[in-house]
């Protein structure tokens, strides 16, 4: 039985920005559709007495001081641009995009 | 154009609920995720590092600081502290956010479940109950070009300066805000002023409106009955003053009125609010949750706050705006409705300082509420716009009190001050000012004023010491209003000799 249809891959890969080819989108939801029941599997098993887990190492308040260091100087930081005017990054208009 | 119902008719025929989230900008000295130092102000991304500019490969490390703000906010809310939270990645496109998602926490706040009582200008108190305050990062800011002023419609194309990516913010987030009626709008501005004083006496945010530091979004919806289930909302974002959110949130009142009116669904969308009109225009339609495809953030382990910790962060709180206040009242001995008057007057902190200064309460109030208030109306700045502090109000009250000057010579003394001729002191000894208490140069004016006025002097010879005003009238105006009128006094009636 398909839990994630092909409408929903297209939906998300939208929300990604992701252009997918109408033969991606049935692949993915197939491909999808094994991790999901995979993971329903793994919630089977699950109690709730086990956290979930969103990072591997056993560690937490990994913390650092309020202490500055030097940036990056502004050349560099828009060295990566494809345009820039006045020492910030030019993009293209934003509302008409959407 | 949106047709509105007049605000008073609205709130008697629906019953608004508010909801209002408030971000406010941590006054670290480095960012949420990176050590970029912070500064207002500085040239454009002169202040970002590859973490705050989303560079491939950069991991974020949290800034301890801003986690022991995030627990002062959250207790001065009285919000519980969470024992274990992670941040997550709220996932969208848009240019001022340079990594494609912007660092928060979802379903794991640091704090949650507070409340704030909030007192509104005649003392009435509202209390507001606190869903959660989560730690955020700060998004980059946008500049547009070409199009109406730099308005988002009709920009050609935008300009993005990264060095407020990345700062961090604690957004705390009410829940519905029911049973105010026709006072939301002034529930709302009362709530974001009393956080934004909040903000200040724990010293986690400059908390300075004009630029930012504080940002309100409001969400409003009305029903028909208290009782009926909630109507649909709108949000009207970065509602930036305190005068805005209360106009604000009357305008969608008076704007989702008349969509009911009609008969009409009100839509659930972002607004956005034009301070220049007056009026909410209609932005993006809001994206579910779920759009946002929020995940644990995987570079980021969870903070863990020790009950030790929050105990101590407890324990080395300052008194808080509302203890502060009572406090004072109690001490200064103010009536209920003067304490009001000056609150509402932004007199507050001035009088405090003035009174630090040596002045007695009633006569720092008498300052500041009466003769300054006048000035700084006619001038139209706010009281601690004049250029005078309260330092010189209680310099110039101790020469008051100590006889140099009398009231009336004070003000003129004020006037010198204001005019930028110095501290009290000194325009009392350039301008001439101190009182005349030399009796001899005393005794000829009141000579002068006796000689003047025969009739009197029987009178008051007869037993009648009324009349003895109009002779210290004639003396003050001889002296310039220089004297002491209760030396003036005694003296004339040593030489009339009755």
């Amino acid at each position: 039985m398909s839990t994630i249809s092909r409408d929903e891959v297209a939906r998300v890969a939208a929300l990604a920005r992701i252009e997918l080819r109408p033969d991606e989108l049935d692949r993915l939801a197939g491909e999808l559709d094994v991790i999901v029941e995979s993971i329903a599997k793994v919630s089977q098993v699950a109690t709730p007495e086990v956290p979930a887990t969103s990072h591997p190492l056993p560690m937490s308040n990994v913390f650092r001081p309020d202490v500055p260091e030097p940036a990056l100087p502004v050349d560099d930081v828009l060295a990566g641009a494809p345009e820039a005017e006045d020492g910030r990054f030019a993009v293209p208009q934003i509302l008409g995009e959407e | 154009m949106t047709q509105l119902v007049d605000y008073a008719d609205a709130v008697r025929r629906f019953d608004p609920v508010l909801g209002i989230e408030v971000h406010v900008e941590l006054g670290t000295r480095t960012k949420m995720f990176c050590p970029a130092e912070v500064e207002f102000g500085g040239d454009p991304n002169t202040q970002t590092t590859p973490v705050s500019l989303g560079l491939p490969g950069a991991l974020p490390v949290v800034n301890g600081t801003a986690v022991e703000y995030a627990i002062r906010i959250g207790l001065a809310l009285n919000c519980q502290i969470a024992e274990s939270c992670r941040f997550a990645r709220k996932n969208y496109f848009y240019p001022d956010v340079p990594k494609n998602f912007q660092t928060s926490q979802y379903d794991e706040p640091i704090a949650f479940d507070g409340w704030l009582d909030v007192e509104l200008e005649d003392g009435t108190v509202h209390r507001v109950e606190i869903e959660r305050a989560h730690m955020e990062e700060d998004a980059g800011k946008n500049t547009h070009v070409g199009g109406a002023a730099g308005r988002i419609h009709g920009a050609d194309y935008s300009l993005v300066d990264y060095n407020r990516a990345g700062i961090p913010l604690v957004e705390i987030v009410t829940k519905p805000i029911t049973g105010v009626g026709d006072r939301a709008p002034e529930v709302a501005r009362a709530y974001v002023q009393a956080l934004r004083d909040i903000f200040r006496a724990l010293d986690v945010s400059e908390a300075r409106m004009e630029r930012g530091n504080v940002r309100a979004d409001v969400n409003l919806s009305l029903r028909a009955t208290p009782d009926a289930p909630l109507g649909t909302r709108t949000e009207t974002k970065n509602v930036n003053s305190f005068r805005s959110v209360e106009r604000a949130v009357r305008y969608e009142v008076s704007r989702q009125a008349a969509i009911l009116d009609a008969g009409d669904t009100v839509v659930q969308e972002t607004r956005h609010w034009h301070e220049d009109t007056g009026i909410t225009t209609s932005g993006r339609v809001k994206s579910d949750a779920e759009d946002y495809r929020y995940f644990p953030e995987p570079d980021l382990v969870p903070v863990e706050p020790s009950r030790e910790w929050v105990e101590e962060i407890r324990a080395g709180l300052p008194e808080l705006p509302q203890a502060h206040r009572r406090r004072l009242q109690d001490e200064w001995g103010y009536a209920d409705a003067e304490m009001r008057d000056v609150v509402n007057a932004g007199a507050l902190d001035l009088i405090e300082a003035t009174v630090a200064a040596g002045s007695s309460p009633a006569a720092a109030r008498k300052w500041w509420m009466g003769e300054l208030a006048r000035r700084a109306k006619q001038d139209e700045v706010e009281l601690a716009d004049l250029a005078i502090t309260p330092a010189q109000i209680g310099e110039l009250q101790g020469l008051v009190d100590s006889g140099r000057i009398n009231d009336k010579i004070a003000r003129q003394v004020l006037d010198g001050v204001l005019a930028g001729e110095g501290d009290p002191e000194q325009v009392v000894v350039d301008r001439g000012l101190e009182i005349v208490s030399d009796d001899g140069a005393l005794l000829s004016a009141i000579d002068e004023a006796l000689a003047a006025q025969p009739d009197v002097v029987e009178k008051v010879r007869g037993g009648n010491q009324g009349p003895v005003g109009a002779i210290i009238g004639a003396v003050m105006k001889t002296t310039k209003g220089q004297a002491d009128a209760k030396r003036v006094r005694e003296l004339i009636l040593e030489r009339i000799g009755s």
